[in-house]
């Protein structure tokens, strides 16, 4: 979102055009099975770290979609990699393969 | 010999004659086009498997060839109802005399203009998944500037699920029509970005989740639930959108070169004289309704009138197939032993 300096409020809006996808692109290069996933919530149900906080690995993969990055950015490590999610996913999504390969997106932001 | 008059020369219709001729029955088929086909004419390939509608179309034409009177150019006057069964009059002065009537008028199209908000037949790349279908066969998907469209939306549920629209039912076919012209865009247009704007997906039929993965997964297809409430048109005459992202709880605003609308099914205009003529009810829905959901399906109220394919709501051509083979059932079981017995017994045929 290009901030002209003026507005008094931000704008949550999603602008697809100017998003980028890069981090869907890396993860799906790394683990193509992101593309599996159907939005239905199984993992955030039994999630450890849903319980306790905003984290929704839904919520992620559809960001990543989106190019939604800086939201990603904030909630991305709060997954303690118990896998339990990996067991719940009715699609076979290799769930903590794909957190693993946000953070390293994000860790690498800049060199994507 | 006994005799039915079929109205209609679809899918239901073309079916059931072939059945019902083989099975020894007079019929005669009633079509109002030049030519027996009904929609099937105007699809390029049917979903799951994308088998050429031509065909199809082919295949059941032939089962029609021999032994049973066609009608064509030929609309329905009005009909009388009489102790023998109906006198059927039809444009031109011609008369048919029947035993029994199967209607198989199918559906209209929803008309997306009503949808105005979407912008179809204001702006120039708001199409529908009719008119793709006609792009398909022409072998060719480009904007109204002649380019090849990039970033192509599909726009579910456009004249169903919509109560201000007129229509409040599901038409059971559009999620997996989406789902079939966004691979067929894809592999038309390898580096395009297809998305899907659904409330649900309805991928009831079998094959019909596999290919909905088979679009997410091969073709990278995105899936957005939420509705369009609006369309505008840009300069350049490509599409603003704006929609909810109801996964995310935001509102997102898109470009888009070509929009498809997945126009509904709905009950046919044309049907309601012929239905006022024979005293046969409508659903709340504007369907015909059907006295017995389960177990009779294709009957209407009034004995002797039978109803198939979408005149009794939205269905898929193979549920109309199993719809049309299934009702000659009952169509000779009521030829040969109700009439029968309502002329001994003079009682009235009932469920």
């Amino acid at each position: 979102m290009i901030e002209f300096g003026y507005s008094i409020q931000t704008n949550r809006q999603i602008d697809y055009d100017l998003n980028e996808r890069r981090i869907l692109k890396y993860i799906r290069k790394n683990e193509p099975s992101v593309d599996w996933c159907m939005s239905c919530g199984t993992c955030a149900s039994g999630c450890t770290a849903a319980a306790t906080s905003d984290f929704s690995l839904r919520r992620m993969i559809l960001m990543a979609r989106r190019g939604e990055e800086a939201e990603l950015k904030a909630n991305i490590y709060r997954c303690r990699f118990c896998g339990k999610c990996l067991n719940a996913c009715p699609r076979g999504v290799n769930t903590r393969n794909v957190i693993y390969w946000m953070q390293q997106a994000i860790k690498n932001i800049n060199t994507l | 010999m006994k005799s039915i008059a079929i109205i209609g020369g679809g899918v239901a219709g073309m079916e059931a004659a072939a059945k019902l001729s083989r099975m020894g029955f007079s019929v005669t088929i009633i079509e109002e086009k030049d030519q027996l086909g009904g929609k099937l004419m105007q699809w390029h390939a049917l979903f799951p498997a994308r088998r050429p509608a031509a065909e199809v179309l082919a295949s059941l034409k032939n089962q029609v060839k021999l032994g049973i009177n066609i009608f064509l150019n030929a609309r329905v006057e009005n009909i009388e109802k009489n102790d023998d069964g109906f006198a059927i009059a039809l444009n031109n002065n011609r008369m048919i005399t029947a035993h029994a009537i199967l209607l198989a008028t199918g559906f209209d199209i929803f008309d997306a203009t009503k949808k105005e908000e979407y912008g179809y037949g204001i702006y120039d790349n708001v199409i529908t998944s009719v008119d793709l279908e006609k792009a398909f066969n022409e072998g060719k998907v480009l904007t109204a500037q002649g380019k090849t469209p990039k970033r192509i939306g599909f726009v579910h549920c456009v004249g169903s699920r919509d109560e201000k629209s007129g229509n409040p039912h599901c038409s059971k076919v559009c999620c997996i029509t989406g789902v079939k012209q966004a691979i067929e865009i894809k592999e038309l247009i390898p580096d395009s970005e297809i998305f899907m704007f659904y409330m649900d997906l309805r991928m009831f039929g079998r094959h019909f989740e596999e290919l909905y993965k088979i679009a997410q997964v091969e073709h990278h297809i995105q899936f957005i639930r939420g509705r369009l409430s609006e369309a505008f048109e840009n300069r350049d005459n490509s599409v603003l959108i704006k929609i909810e992202d109801t996964l995310l709880g935001k509102p997102m605003k898109m470009n888009l070169d070509l929009l498809v609308l997945l126009v509904g099914m709905q009950p046919s205009k044309k049907l309601s004289h012929i239905l006022r003529d024979l005293e046969v009810e409508n659903d709340a829905d504007g369907f015909v309704k059907q006295t017995d959901n389960q177990l009779a399906p294709s009957k209407t109220n009034t004995p002797g009138v039978f109803a198939i394919g979408a005149v009794t709501g939205p269905k898929t051509i193979e549920e109309t197939i199993s719809e049309a083979r299934a009702v000659t059932l009952e169509i000779a079981d009521y030829l040969h032993n109700k009439v029968a017995t309502r002329i001994l017994m003079n009682e009235s045929y009932s469920l």
